[in-house]
């Protein structure tokens, strides 16, 4: 008798199965499946119509626009403000240089052969230094740009950047006190951390850009981007360090013990033994309290400096454009989503990628 | 003396050492900040101390619950703040919570199409920042027109560039707080009495809703009707609850953008039920909403609880962006003061002090509940 050949079926075809089963399986799912599909079509169609169809979108044609369709000539026209603000017109390559820097940077961390402690922090640093010296200027022999000249898309990348370089190691000195067997230095830490967990991050900032400065000598009052970009590392060091604590907690005391035993002292255990499974555990929440930082940045608006979304409000604050604002607000909104959602997605694969070698 | 004991000495000595060291640079550290502060203000001419307090404002501010003037004194102000601040934080609380359960049991749900619609909704206003949400719905608002070109729903609330006009009770704000504070009353007591949840919750709707309609019946204005409908009147609407246009946007952008957030944390607590459990209850013959209500949320919520705490105080914070909008909550009036009075340091610190009460209110909740919820072993 001849074996039938029974061939599974493929990862496709059993979604597919799957789909059909559930969305169409019976008289309320087809009515539902039908509802929704319709009302989401519907939305996607007016925007698609709204957004691409009916669209202007160079500057020469801006007296087409207003006829029912988006009017991208605002973008063609003004993206120059959005991504750069008012940085010198003719050395916008240069503040494209840098942002380029901090994305490669990130990039570049996501690939699993840069995990390491000195890898990360070298490439960070590198990233960072060439970032500043392309954007000041002075180092290289350009024309000198100081920080109040930095604005849009690059001064969020640079935010971003500054926060998470000087944030993590200070996250991680939060979470070494924190766990500390030393009362002062535990009370310390956990006061710190638990003080900036539950104020806003508007009201650190704004501390730090406008408090601070009567505490401090002038002598030591430094620029307010210095110390605005100071009390966010803050504020994430705070957050990463309950993340590096959990991390902390998922390593068995026989660790530390079988270091002990070895005769090994506490900075050889810890940066031997510990700090790379801390590290590992820890990776996925990291990457999620990156994501936030980055989203979060966007509340330095509010203490005045010129981020994307306030060059943003800019560059449709003129009366020609500014009919136009949805087109700049959904530009904005689409390049932070666009960061956002890509490192999320990657943080969720991690994630379960983890999972299974977990198994 | 052994060497061990040398050893341990040593290293005693060394823990008291690293700990005075930090002492001391603390110590200096405030010290030094203190003189500072004081050199600064004897140099700008400003006097410490919370007098300013009782001293009149004369600015004005765009929201406030309760009857205020421009000649409130800072302490009146600053309370008017705080009482938005949790109005709107409360207010956002509930919403969110609601929505995020709605939208999270979609996220796990079987139906494809509910499933990638709720997905759709979470990816979308999860990866926005909250400000530019905020900012972005309160221009598409504000360029809405006025109460001529207001849109209408069923002809009984409006949605103008100046606010949204509401029907509401027939009721003076008095009243009205008097109901909100004994329907608070009620829900608080329900809890006390450990009723069930959805006895509880029948028992807390209607009695509110029959306290409302009692109150409007015997306190409202002679021969008016119960309900009180907006009316275009000219240029502008009469009767019926007018919600300020600021206030209107703030909530909505913290409801959507919270509640995607929630609706996440559910999805988790949802995802980690045991299968068994779900397959009990079917053996059961339970219905779906059975299963979901009896079984699943009961289980889920023992998960769901204490990340939605910290979602909880993260609203409570995420209020400070109705600054941005121009909505009077407490960072904004505080801000005002500030630049107005000059006396920064007494301020920031009264602030601080509130969010730092609040959100420990909240996390105490937050643990009593978790403890309430807690799987009993027998």
């Amino acid at each position: 008798m001849a074996v039938a050949e029974i061939i599974p079926p493929s990862r496709f075809e059993a979604l597919g199965k799957l789909f059909m089963k559930r969305g169409f399986g019976s008289p309320v799912s087809v009515a539902i499946s039908v509802l929704v599909f319709a009302v989401l079509g519907w939305i996607a169609w007016s925007f698609l119509d709204w957004a691409v169809f009916r669209a202007v979108w160079r500057k020469e044609n801006v007296e087409n626009c207003g006829h029912g369709g988006a009017c991208w000539a605002v973008i063609d026209a003004r993206h120059r403000l959005i991504l750069f603000g008012t940085y010198p017109f003719d050395q916008h390559w240069r503040s494209t240089l840098a942002a380029l820097a901090i994305v490669v940077t990130v990039v570049l961390s996501c690939v699993p052969a840069m995990w390491a402690a000195r890898r990360l922090a070298v490439l960070w640093i590198a990233g960072f230094a060439s970032y500043y010296l392309l954007m000041e200027g002075s180092l290289l022999g350009l024309q000198q740009v100081t920080t109040d000249g930095w604005g849009g898309l690059s001064l969020t990348l640079f935010l971003f950047a500054a926060v998470v370089l000087l944030g993590m190691p200070m996250g991680l000195g939060l979470a070494l006190m924190r766990r500390s067997q030393m009362p002062v230095v535990k009370w310390f830490a956990v006061i710190i951390i638990d003080t900036i967990r539950s104020l806003p991050l508007v009201t650190t900032l704004f501390t730090a850009a406008i408090v601070v400065p009567l505490f401090l000598p002038s002598w030591l009052d430094g620029d307010k981007i210095w110390r605005v970009i100071f009390g966010f590392a803050l504020f994430f060091a705070c957050y990463q360090a309950e993340v590096f604590r959990g991390g902390f907690q998922a390593i068995p005391r026989g660790q530390f013990e079988a270091g002990k035993a070895l005769g090994l002292g506490y900075w050889s255990i810890l940066g031997r033994i510990v700090l790379p499974q801390v590290f590992r555990h820890a990776l996925p929440s990291t990457i999620n309290m990156v994501v936030v930082t980055f989203k979060e940045t966007a509340i330095v608006t509010i203490i005045g400096f010129f981020d994307i979304l306030a060059s943003g409000k800019t560059a449709f604050g003129t009366a020609d454009w500014a009919p136009y604002y949805i087109e700049v607000y959904l530009c904005v909104a689409a390049i932070y989503w666009v960061f956002i959602f890509s490192l999320g997605q990657y943080g969720e694969y991690l994630k379960g990628r983890m999972a299974l070698a977990e198994r | 003396m052994t060497a061990a004991e040398q050893l341990r000495a040593r290293a005693r000595y060394r823990r008291l050492g690293i700990q005075a060291v930090l002492v001391i640079v603390t110590a200096l550290a405030v010290w030094g900040a203190v003189t500072n502060a004081q050199y600064n203000l004897t140099r700008l001419n400003m006097t410490s101390g919370f007098a300013f307090l009782d001293r009149g404002t004369g600015w004005n501010y765009s929201f406030s619950l309760v009857e205020r003037s421009i000649n409130d004194p800072y302490s009146y102000t600053l309370f008017i703040g705080l009482l938005n601040t949790l109005f709107v934080g409360f207010i956002c609380i509930i919403t969110t919570t609601i929505f995020g359960f709605l939208i999270g049991t979609l996220r796990d749900a079987r139906h494809p199409a509910l499933n990638f619609a709720a997905s759709v909704y979470v990816q979308i206003f999860r990866n926005i920042p909250l400000i530019l949400q905020a900012i972005f719905l309160y221009a598409i608002l504000i360029h809405l027109g006025g109460p001529r070109q207001a849109v209408s729903f069923g002809d009984v609330a409006f949605l103008s560039g100046r606010g949204v006009m509401l029907p509401g009770l027939n009721v003076t704000p008095t009243v009205a707080v008097a109901i909100l504070l004994a329907s608070l009353g009620l829900g608080i007591g329900l809890i006390l009495a450990r009723t069930t949840l959805w006895r509880g919750l029948a028992i807390w709707f209607g009695g509110s809703v029959a306290m409302a309609l009692f109150a409007a019946l015997v306190l409202r204005p002679e021969g008016e009707g119960i309900l009180s409908i907006p009316v275009l009147q000219g240029l502008r609407f009469s009767g019926g609850i007018s919600v300020p246009i600021e206030l209107f946007a703030l909530i909505t952008s913290i409801t959507l953008y919270g509640s995607a957030y929630v609706a996440e944390i559910v999805r988790g607590g949802l995802a980690q039920v045991p299968r068994g459990l779900v397959e009990a209850g079917q053996a059961l013959g339970l219905s779906r909403v059975s299963i979901w209500s009896r079984i699943k949320v009961p289980m889920a919520l023992r998960s769901i609880i204490p990340p939605l705490g910290n979602q909880w105080i993260f609203m409570m914070k995420a209020t400070t962006i109705g600054i941005a909008i121009g909505f009077s909550d407490l960072f904004y009036i505080t801000v005002n003061a500030i630049s107005q009075s000059g006396q920064t340091l007494e301020l920031i610190l009264l602030l601080m002090l509130t969010f730092l009460a609040i959100n420990y209110s909240i996390a105490i909740f937050t643990n009593w509940l978790n403890a309430r919820l807690k799987l009993k072993e027998h």
